[in-house]
């Protein structure tokens, strides 16, 4: 009998395409021209940058700042995911949601936060002065290492209290409460039982924010100064300030291989760590907190999120309705809907927030479909095509944006201009993070559930629905919160010709702090808050299509 | 139940994306011509539709990132180029444009209306549309309440009693930041810039990535009070803008220029037509309409510079808070170009390493 081709692997070429034409295309294209080409300055050669002392520099700097800043957003998202995780209590939804606003605001705004929060005469220090009477504000942030750090966990702690907050709620309350019963309590608990269950998330949703920070070029730009350089800002130095496309090339291709081995090896270790799981429905393991220590977890956790992840969100809006000392007023959000200097460019807020949602929606339904398609092609057990394919569904995330922007330039034809490569750009990025939190779950299917269902009749389509789909269909909001957040927040922008006469939110930002004048920095700051209260909703009415969480088994 | 949701959900993107296309242009009917510029192009649309209407043309806007990253991208495509005209490319990427030759000469009959000092190009394939200045803006309350005179020349910068005031923006990420380096080579000299800016930096300069970030957070005049520092590097051009865009009302602006002679520079924008457009005829029209007074005049409020052609009339408001100031420092194109990444380079291991 032959074997009949399964289904997937069918499906599988569509997101294997989407890849091949959105980003293998392109780039091999730029990397041509640029090793061939006489385009851009010569000279320069490769061996030259090697030698440089710099450029080790520069690898070693973009390595361990990563690291540290992943480790720094852990520190902050596993406690903020085991409270959402773990207790039901009223604005959790919108709490939630609020830790994942940072993901969507432009560099330059969040600079804007963190300079009148932390900066030399930031509310803490003139708080700190006062509390302490000190002649000199005590921190001096700004421009040290330590307001990188930070920027990427208050960017990032979103991915992992998500990722591993998703999975954690779903893991079966009975393990940790037999292991209980066995005698294993507190730190002994989590080290042995809970955190081996919960290694395939938070690996996953660590590798992604790796990832993020170590391709940073905003955050590091503008909150570093030029003290600080990632490979990213030198691959921008080289490609656009000298035009030396040859170096440019040469460290996105530094970056990519640096980025692959990580990849590599983390799929390799996840593919072994990974174990059947039993999940359970958020209602078994969620509970309202009901003791002290409970009551004091949540408030103590809430309180410290409060301050970490809401405070500059806080401090935006505050300045929103004060700039300028003058009491509040809502001056800059009139401002908005007024085409002062009658503009051809010009679009009202609401027409922004339109344009913007449209991008946001076209990225969600893109990635959800290539990435669950994608998921499920990887999670094939044992497949050596799914080994050696995961690490390359990861690539885009790893890879110079402003290359690949170059590559467009030159491969799309007249897709160039068109907006759907808005869309497009913004799934190349999102769908990655479909596929990481699709995977583990699907991974954590227990073989037996299929196995029992077929043999109790089901048909496979019958089995695919019982067993897979409730479980998908979590896993998938997740993936579609990102995806929204994604695209709300133009991850991958410099990659297109931009259409003026199709304004995005962060697009109206830009240009109103592209000019002086105080109504349009008021107008900038105004609209950044439009952007996160935007961006708030979209992600509360994500999580109330929660499907049917898993409830049905 | 999923599958329901599933078609719900489908039913409603395909409502959204049918329903809620973003406003692009309409249908085309008329020929498209293509303008490419940089992100801080702006135009009124009165302007665009009395082009459109003399010519019955549609015009089409493009941005391509900063000035630096728009020429990039116009030279990578110039084989099938993305425009046919492009606005944007200004003194300090002049020969890099020039030498790549992605355009095409055009000698418009309005460059007779042009001051010849603005010409930096011979052979008319970029031609001057625009000029700013790079100075610097001083909170001129400030410094009346402090006590302190304003200062007068670049020298003064590095004297004890400006300590701490001063905020620029870094020459490798912004474009005020190279002007203001270059004024400085410029006035000390390829020998003298670095101890200058040592003295500056002695003298608790605070750079910023961006004139953003300079001149909303930090500039006191900016960032409406919140700010500590009372000089910034910005444009002669900002005090009008800080009138036209204040929220109080005032009519007078917060900020002073300060620009002495051979102490400021001098950005020139040019426009140039694509070399491989098959639109060159129609092309040639756009260039002299943006090279004609009603574009002209339609630029300083718009963009906050001043406008190329002599006869152009300036707003009020620049002639009485933006006085363009006389003598600028002199660079030449090919020397920028040849020795930009050296001096920002030297500039950075100064500054910030």
């Amino acid at each position: 009998m032959p074997k009949r081709i399964q289904p997937i692997y069918i499906l599988g070429v569509i997101p294997a395409l989407f890849l091949a034409f959105f980003f293998f295309y392109p780039l091999a294209n730029i990397l041509r021209v640029s090793f061939t080409g006489e385009i851009g300055v010569q000279d320069g050669g490769i061996a030259e940058i090697l030698q440089r002392p710099f450029f080790w520099r520069i690898l070693w700097f973009t390595t361990w700042q990563a690291a540290a800043s992943t480790l720094l957003t852990l520190a902050v998202g596993m406690p903020l995911a085991y409270v959402f995780a773990h207790f039901d209590f009223a604005g959790k939804t919108v709490l939630r949601a609020l830790t994942t606003i940072p993901f969507v605001m432009p560099t330059v705004v969040v600079a804007v936060a963190f300079t009148s929060l932390l900066g030399r005469t930031g509310l803490l220090n003139q708080w700190l002065q006062a509390l302490l009477r000190l002649d000199q504000p005590p921190l001096s942030l700004e421009q040290t290492i330590w307001i990188i750090l930070l920027a990427h966990a208050f960017y990032n702690v979103s991915v992992i209290v998500r990722t591993v907050g998703g999975f954690w709620a779903n893991l079966n309350p009975a393990i940790t409460e037999a292991a209980s019963v066995l005698g294993a309590s507190g730190l002994r608990l989590f080290a042995t039982v809970t955190l081996p269950l919960l290694m395939p998330s938070i690996a996953a949703s660590s590798l992604l924010v790796f990832l993020f920070c170590f391709t940073s070029f905003g955050v590091v730009l503008i909150l570093g100064g030029l003290r600080f350089a990632t490979i990213e800002v030198e691959i921008y130095r080289q490609a656009v300030s000298l035009f030396n496309l040859r170096a440019a090339a040469f460290l996105s291709l530094v970056q990519m291989a640096i980025t692959f081995t990580v990849m590599s090896v983390y799929t390799r270790l996840q593919a072994r760590t990974s174990i059947p799981l039993d999940m359970r429905p958020r209602s078994v393991t969620a509970r309202r907190p009901v003791t002290t220590i409970d009551r004091a977890v949540v408030l103590l956790s809430a309180g410290f999120m409060l301050f970490v992840l809401l405070a500059p969100l806080a401090a935006l809006l505050w300045q929103s309705v004060t700039l300028g000392g003058q009491g509040i007023t809502l001056d800059y959000y009139q401002e908005l809907t007024i085409n002062r200097r009658q503009s051809a460019f010009y679009v009202s807020p609401l027409t922004a927030v339109r344009n913007s949602l449209f991008f946001a929606l076209v990225t969600v339904v893109l990635s959800l479909a290539l990435g669950a398609i994608s998921a499920y092609l990887l999670a094939r057990p044992r497949s050596r095509l799914s080994a050696a394919l995961d690490p390359i569904f990861l690539l885009p995330l790893g890879t110079s944006a402003v290359t690949l922007g170059y590559g467009y330039i030159i491969s799309m034809g007249t897709l160039r201009t068109s907006i759907w490569l808005v869309p497009v750009a913004h799934t190349l990025i999102a769908m990655p993070f479909v596929v990481r939190t699709v995977l583990p779950a699907l991974r954590g299917i227990d073989p037996r559930l299929r196995e029992s269902a077929m043999v109790m009749g089901a048909s496979p389509r019958r089995t695919w629905r019982e067993v897979d789909v409730p479980i998908l269909a979590r896993t998938l909001a997740v993936g579609a919160a990102f995806a929204f957040t994604i695209s709300l927040g133009e991850f991958g922008a410099t990659l297109l010709v931009s259409r003026p006469d199709v304004p995005t939110m962060p697009v109206v930002i830009f240009r109103a702090l592209g000019q002086p004048g105080l109504l349009n920095y008021g107008q900038a700051l105004a609209m950044s808050a439009i952007l996160m209260i935007v961006s708030a909703l979209g992600l509360i009415a994500i999580e109330r299509f929660r499907f049917e969480d898993i409830g049905e088994f | 139940m999923f599958q329901r949701t599933l078609l719900i959900l489908s039913i409603m993107a395909a409502l959204f994306v049918t329903a809620c296309q973003p406003v692009a242009p309409a249908a085309p009917e008329p020929a498209i011509l293509t303008l490419a510029s940089h992100d801080s192009f702006a135009v009124s649309e009165d302007v665009v539709a009395a082009f459109e209407e003399q010519h019955g043309v549609k015009l089409q806007f493009l941005t391509l990132g900063d000035a630096g990253e728009a020429l990039n991208k116009l030279i990578l495509s110039a084989d099938a180029p993305l425009a046919d005209v492009f606005f944007g490319v200004d003194n300090t990427f002049l020969s890099r444009a020039l030498n790549a030759d992605v355009f095409a000469p055009y000698a418009s009959p309005l460059l007779s209306q042009i001051p010849d000092e603005l010409k930096l190009d011979a052979s008319n394939r970029l031609l001057p549309v625009d000029y700013g200045f790079v100075n610097l803006n001083a909170d001129a309350a400030w410094f009346e309440a402090a006590g302190i005179p304003l200062p007068e020349t670049l020298d003064d910068l590095a004297k004890p009693e400006y300590a701490g005031l001063l905020v620029a923006p870094n020459p490798a990420t912004s474009s005020p930041g190279l002007a203001f380096l270059l004024t400085t080579i410029a006035r000390f000299g390829e020998d003298g810039y670095l101890d200058y800016w040592q003295a500056l930096r002695d003298n608790d300069v605070l750079i910023t990535g961006g004139w953003s970030e300079a001149y909303f957070e930090h500039f006191t005049v900016g960032s409406g009070g919140t700010g500590d520092r009372p000089l910034v590097v910005s444009y002669s051009t900002s005090p009008p803008a800080d009138v036209l865009y204040a929220a109080d009302g005032r009519t007078e602006p917060a900020s002073v220029n300060i620009s002495p002679p051979g102490e400021t520079f001098r950005q020139v924008e040019f426009i140039g037509i694509l070399k491989n457009s098959p639109r060159q005829e129609l092309a040639h029209t756009l260039v002299d309409f943006m090279l004609d007074t009603a574009f002209q005049e339609d630029i300083p409020l718009q963009m906050f510079v001043y406008p190329a052609n002599a006869n152009a009339e300036l707003p009020e408001l620049f002639v009485q808070f933006a006085q363009a100031p006389a003598g600028p420092a002199v660079l030449p194109p090919d020397a920028i170009e040849a020795s930009r990444d050296r001096w920002i380079s030297a500039w950075t291991d100064l500054m910030l390493r």
